[in-house]
């Protein structure tokens, strides 16, 4: 170990001001400040509690995919087959309901179940079939379950949903004026990042990202964990289709296209690295609300879906571009550190 | 001397292949003779070849270990400008038409290569990135407007349906896709770069340091991905007389699942052109002899899906199979 590298280590173990204000979330914290800042200038009524409230309803049900993507991608996989999940999954409880006439929690039962059930699969083949990426596995489910889906509504709607107060009442729903969706949200969040931050699990997580041998080696369950985060993972889509259909009233299989594109993003924006093993669970949060902020601001002053289409793409490149372009001299010792060990 | 080694031509994937696809085809054609006449033949190969053209470029990618996925925007962003150029100046010859969509394509292209080559971003994210970007880009460049048949020139629309570029022999899109099949063929088999290309796939840091620049070979790869897909650009819009928005979404799917089920390898440097064309012609067949023999319009989707699941695993199984025997082999 040569002197510099034991000055960068000694600096890295202690606690220092500028490290602190140098992390990813601060940066975040900025964005996060700037839209609030600049959808207060479009709307004066955004700085309410039922603005707040309204505004954060409006990509809320999406977040839910977003908490065990971190897991995934914390691991070093991806996971894009989430929005044909989404399909599939309310595709099924849809016409559950209204074609097989089962009541509408045991209908919300079957729709957790088949979701987790698609994450089980994708899982299953991953670990039974270790040469595959991550990648081309869910990208052939991708295809697959929305092909289900197609197949089972063709070019229809499961329509009816909103007859059922309760029901839809899970997405408009609240109580003292806070949504139920948000109440969910929150504790899913909490529990998601103790897991993450405060057990063995998330240990293994990291552990897997950095270096999956390394992990096996030292008696990490490489296998079982893989599988259980994709259920996850499944399961969590198929939450979000439930109040997809809530919010909606409907339900088609063309629905929650893409919304693997803003998951994903949002986990990265948040400063997980995709390459595994980094990362930090508050990060994801700040960034689901930025992204989901902007969205609604924008769509405030009409500009185009398309103009979205660009917004996130752009912020997702930017997002993993920015880190690797060595910005200031800290990121350029951690990585030397990081190449030395 | 070299001997035919029989045992190993029959285990070659792309014999196998083509054996299963003559079957496939006798299968359709005893259900629906319709299938194997000369027409519908051609008109398949004509529909399907910018897979063919866009699976040869994906071929290259997935060589190196990577994917594009924004190949499908690249085709619409590309196609559109050059549909938005013919709709303004009518007089726009075939060739410069083709030309500008190649040359927005290869731009598109070379800005995915140097984001991931440069930037060091995965190429998943990139390219999922680019996707967005491109999508919306073309959106806004024709202002969420078609391109329709009376505004694009007679020349262009007629491209699609004559055979002047072979002669009179074959369709020219369809000659078009098999002149870039062989020229792939030559560049990947005889010449060093395409060698470079297998090099990399195979061990990157092996190539490194047998002092192959790998940074200038993705960007070279994502490059001719998007020259390519320029290129399926210009044919798509002269085959469908219309440019629209959402052109060629999810054609990247079709796209992986050619090269896929064509035997190249998603980890890199395992692949050929003959496998990867017998790929493009076997989704060819799926899209259009399933429906001739009355398979819903709305399953094609989850069959193309179990297919290519199906494939990967079977890949794996097979290639397990193959490092059992040679270990088997080297014991004795």
């Amino acid at each position: 170990m040569n002197k510099e590298t034991k000055r960068v280590l000694i600096a890295e173990t202690t606690f220092s001001w500028k490290k602190f204000f140098l992390k990813w979330e601060w940066f975040l914290v900025l964005i996060f400040i700037g839209i609030n800042i600049m959808n207060s200038f479009i709307s004066p009524y955004y700085l309410s509690v039922s603005g707040l409230l309204s505004a954060t309803s409006s990509f809320l049900e999406k977040a839910f995919i977003v908490l065990p993507m971190v897991f995934i991608l914390i691991m070093g996989d991806i996971d894009i087959s989430v929005g044909s999940v989404v399909a599939l999954s309310a595709v099924i409880m849809g016409e559950s309901y209204n074609r097989l006439g089962l009541p509408m929690g045991l209908a919300i039962i079957i729709c957790l179940l088949v979701g987790a059930l698609c994450g089980f699969i994708n899982g299953f083949i991953l670990i039974k079939f270790k040469e595959l990426a991550p990648m081309i596995v869910t990208l052939g489910t991708q295809i697959l379950y929305r092909g289900i889906a197609t197949m089972i509504l063709k070019d229809q709607a499961s329509t009816g949903l909103t007859s059922i107060t309760w029901f839809s009442n899970l997405y408009w729903g609240s109580i003292f004026g806070i949504p139920y969706m948000l109440i969910v949200f929150i504790v899913f969040a909490v529990i998601f990042g103790y897991i993450l931050h405060k057990t063995n699990f998330g240990r293994y997580l990291y552990a897997i990202g950095s270096n999956e041998t390394a992990a096996h080696f030292s008696g990490v369950e490489v296998d079982k964990v893989r599988l259980i985060t994709f259920t996850l993972t499944g399961l969590f889509s198929a939450v979000t289709a439930v109040f997809l259909a809530s919010r909606m009233g409907s339900v088609r299989p063309n629905i929650a296209v893409g919304y693997e594109l803003e998951a994903i993003s949002m986990v990265v924006l948040g400063g997980i690295s995709s390459a595994g093993g980094k990362g930090n669970f508050i990060g994801a949060i700040i960034s689901i609300f930025i992204i989901g902020l902007l969205r609604y601001g924008l769509g405030l002053i009409n500009i185009p879906s398309q103009v979205m289409l660009v917004v996130i793409g752009s912020l997702l490149i930017l997002a993993v571009l920015i880190p690797q372009l060595n910005l200031g001299k800290y990121f350029r010792r951690k990585q030397g550190v990081v190449k030395e060990a | 001397m070299d001997k035919i080694n029989l045992k190993k031509l029959i285990n070659a994937r792309e014999v196998s292949l083509f054996i299963v696809l003559i079957l496939f085809g006798i299968f359709i054609q005893l259900r629906n003779p319709a299938f194997g006449t000369p027409k519908n033949i051609n008109n398949m190969l004509i529909n399907y070849s910018t897979t063919m053209v866009l699976a040869i470029g994906m071929m290259s990618v997935l060589l190196i270990g990577g994917i594009d996925i924004s190949i499908g925007s690249i085709l619409a962003f590309a196609g559109m400008v050059s549909a938005l150029v013919i709709r303004d100046n009518p007089d726009t010859s075939v060739f410069v038409a083709i030309m500008i969509a190649v040359i927005v394509g290869g731009l598109c292209g070379l800005i995915n290569g140097l984001v991931i080559a440069k930037g060091g971003v995965p190429p998943i994210i990139a390219t999922m990135g680019s996707m967005n970007i491109l999508r919306g880009l073309t959106y806004l460049v024709a202002n969420n407007e078609w391109v329709a048949a009376y505004q694009i020139n007679e020349g262009f629309k007629k491209f699609a349906m004559s055979k002047y570029l072979s002669f009179g022999l074959i369709n020219n899109l369809i000659f078009i896709a098999f002149v870039i099949a062989l020229v792939a063929y030559c560049f990947l088999k005889y010449t060093r770069l395409g060698r470079k290309i297998y090099a990399v796939g195979n061990n990157a840091q092996a190539a490194e340091i047998s002092g192959i620049n790998i940074s200038r070979i993705k960007i070279l790869v994502y490059t001719l991905m998007g020259i390519l897909a320029g290129l399926s650009g210009a044919l798509w819009v002269s085959l469908y007389a219309s440019a629209q928005g959402d052109m060629g979404m999810g054609i990247e799917m079709d796209v992986i699942a050619a090269c896929v089920i064509g035997g190249v390898s998603l980890a890199g440097g395992r692949g050929s052109v003959v496998g990867v064309l017998l790929g493009a012609i076997t989704i060819a067949m799926l899209g259009n002899g399933l429906p001739l023999i009355g398979v819903s319009q709305f399953s094609l989707d989850a069959i193309k899906g179990a297919i290519i699941v199906l494939t990967v695993i079977l890949n794996v199984l097979l290639q397990r199979q193959k490092l059992k025997n040679s270990l088997r082999r080297r014991e004795i």
